[in-house]
């Protein structure tokens, strides 16, 4: 998982040379984490990524795969569920898709784009 | 989906979606509607007067530094002409307070704001990481809660100053509002609603500027607003994220973003069917609201934390356990608060010798408090000691060996 984690973040763009069939296109963007969520994802708050542009049933990448992939091979703490429960993102955590309220953009059905950022705040954490 | 435009200048992308009325609003916008509803809350319930100089309580965290951006712009805009300063606690913990005490030393700067730090050690000879290593961690909210409430009402009387403003958001009101209608203690709910707070005794009255903003709208304000503030978990209190009325608000929330208001409203409606509460409301609600004030000496919780938003209810257990001294051993706090009460009502009217007691109190309401002073520090107080000085010397027989 390690590993795994190590190649999203650090894979750049050869990868994406066209006529290599197997491969999936790749999409680039920029996740960030504030407000306390820092902590789960190795308090780093900006992550560069490079994820497979669409899933494994061949749709585009919503907000919903990507929470799920950053679950799966972003976060390095155990706590899955200050981040996502029942399934879902956790109330009271805010989703900024280029600054817009995601709720202003469909919220986990939003269609991620190369070139997105992406910013989850916790509202949850005290000052 | 196609970008969507504000719906006030109709010309900018909407980035925000207010969760009260679910209007679409682009930043500039919104930044301006955020700052004249707090504005329309300060002046409808005339919070403040001319030439008062007003304490910020100030964390370092997103509520209080929303607010001391917020005065400050309103203070120039507006022209209250009032005096602000920004009063910080140093609780004494390591690792924890250090780095928002650094972030509220940035905002003194930034916002040209002198700033006055007071410790727990030297207003109780204790810093937090000694209590926890006295009596461990359950329970240690309590201590500090109780702790951080006198030392900024002493903070602001070092400065000469008679207000101090709290970072306190809707969602906070809502939560504490929840959490005394689900124990059934009406007095207590009734208090937690008033946007002022501090008895007529008392010399530093409190408010609540933000009573109204929603906490997403205040994270959003100092996002937008590129504010700088600090965020982390209180070491001592790991299960505050699990708070569960907070969980209960958020999960709310999410199906229906208005109902933190709708509680927040209700709450206020309830309050004034309390027998000897005085009502409060948006002054705009209530035309004949005069500014209310209630005994803030056990209302909301005092923690900035989660955990500590859990309220008052807590210090009643604690302060039946250490007149039981026995001040480390704590239950469940939560499911004991019946029980606490019965003990401490009956024992108070024991120790306190008032006269007897007309019938048994059967409704939770706490009986009318006698307001004095605590005959050790001086602090107002209904009992002849303050709860901080109640809890200090259960401290002190704990104090291992240093004692003499």
């Amino acid at each position: 998982m390690n590993n795994d984690a190590e190649q999203m973040t650090t894979e750049g763009t050869p990868k994406e040379t066209p006529g290599v069939a197997q491969e999936v296109p790749k999409i680039e963007l920029v996740v960030e984490f504030s407000g306390g969520l820092e902590m789960l994802f190795s308090d780093q708050r900006r992550h560069s990524l490079s994820m497979p542009a669409t899933d494994q049933d061949g749709k585009p990448v919503t907000i919903a795969s990507l929470i799920d992939h950053l679950c799966r091979h972003t976060m390095r703490d155990q706590r899955t569920e200050l981040f996502v429960l029942d399934g879902h993102l956790r109330p009271g955590i805010l989703v900024l898709i280029n600054d817009a309220d995601w709720e202003l953009e469909g919220e986990e059905a939003y269609e991620v784009q190369s070139g997105d950022n992406i910013l989850f705040v916790s509202t949850l954490h005290g000052g | 989906m196609a970008p969507a435009f504000c719906a006030i200048c109709k010309t900018q992308r909407a980035l925000i979606r207010r969760p009260k009325n679910h209007q679409k609003l682009c930043k500039s916008c919104f930044i301006q509607i955020f700052e004249d509803e707090v504005h329309h809350t300060i002046t409808s319930s005339q919070l403040f007067s001319p030439g008062e100089r007003i304490a910020i309580g100030a964390s370092g965290g997103k509520d209080s530094t929303v607010l001391a951006s917020v005065l400050k712009t309103l203070n120039e805009k507006h022209k209250y002409g009032v005096d602000l300063v920004l009063l910080s606690i140093d609780e004494g913990i390591k690792g924890y307070r250090d780095d928002s005490l650094e972030t509220v030393k940035r905002n003194a700067l930034q916002y040209e704001m002198p700033l006055k730090i007071v410790g727990y050690d030297e207003l109780y000879g204790w810093t937090m990481d000694q209590v926890v290593e006295t009596i461990g961690k359950k329970g240690n909210c309590t201590y500090c809660g109780v702790f951080r409430r006198q030392a900024l009402d002493r903070g602001a009387k070092m400065l000469g100053i008679k207000h101090v403003v709290t970072g306190h958001n809707a969602d906070d009101v809502a939560e504490t509002i929840l959490m005394n209608l689900l124990r059934g203690d009406l007095a207590r709910l009734s208090r937690s609603t008033s946007i002022v707070t501090g008895s007529n005794a008392s010399e530093v009255k409190r408010s609540k500027p933000l009573k109204y903003a929603y906490e997403k709208e205040i994270v959003l304000y100092a996002h937008h607003k590129k504010l700088d503030y600090f965020t982390t978990e209180c070491i001592y209190s790991p299960e505050a994220f699990r708070g569960s009325a907070r969980s209960l608000i958020k999960n709310l929330e999410r199906v229906r973003p208005s109902a933190i208001l709708d509680v927040v409203r209700s709450g206020e409606d309830m309050a004034r069917l309390v027998p000897g509460q005085t009502p409060d409301a948006c002054g705009c609600r209530i035309k004949e609201a005069t500014v209310p004030k209630a005994v803030e000496e056990d209302s909301v919780g005092g923690c900035g934390s989660a955990n500590g938003r859990a309220g008052g209810g807590e210090m009643a257990v604690m302060e039946k356990e250490l007149r039981q001294n026995e001040a480390a051993e704590a239950e469940g706090l939560e499911t004991e608060i019946p029980v606490g009460k019965m003990h401490q009502s009956k024992r108070e009217s024991k120790q306190l010798d008032t006269p007897a007691k007309p019938g048994n109190v059967s409704l939770p309401i706490i009986p009318k408090q006698k307001l004095g002073t605590c005959e050790r520090c001086g602090y107002m107080s209904s009992q002849k000691l303050c709860q901080a000085c109640m809890l200090l010397e259960g401290l002190n027989k704990n104090r291992p060996e240093i004692s003499i």
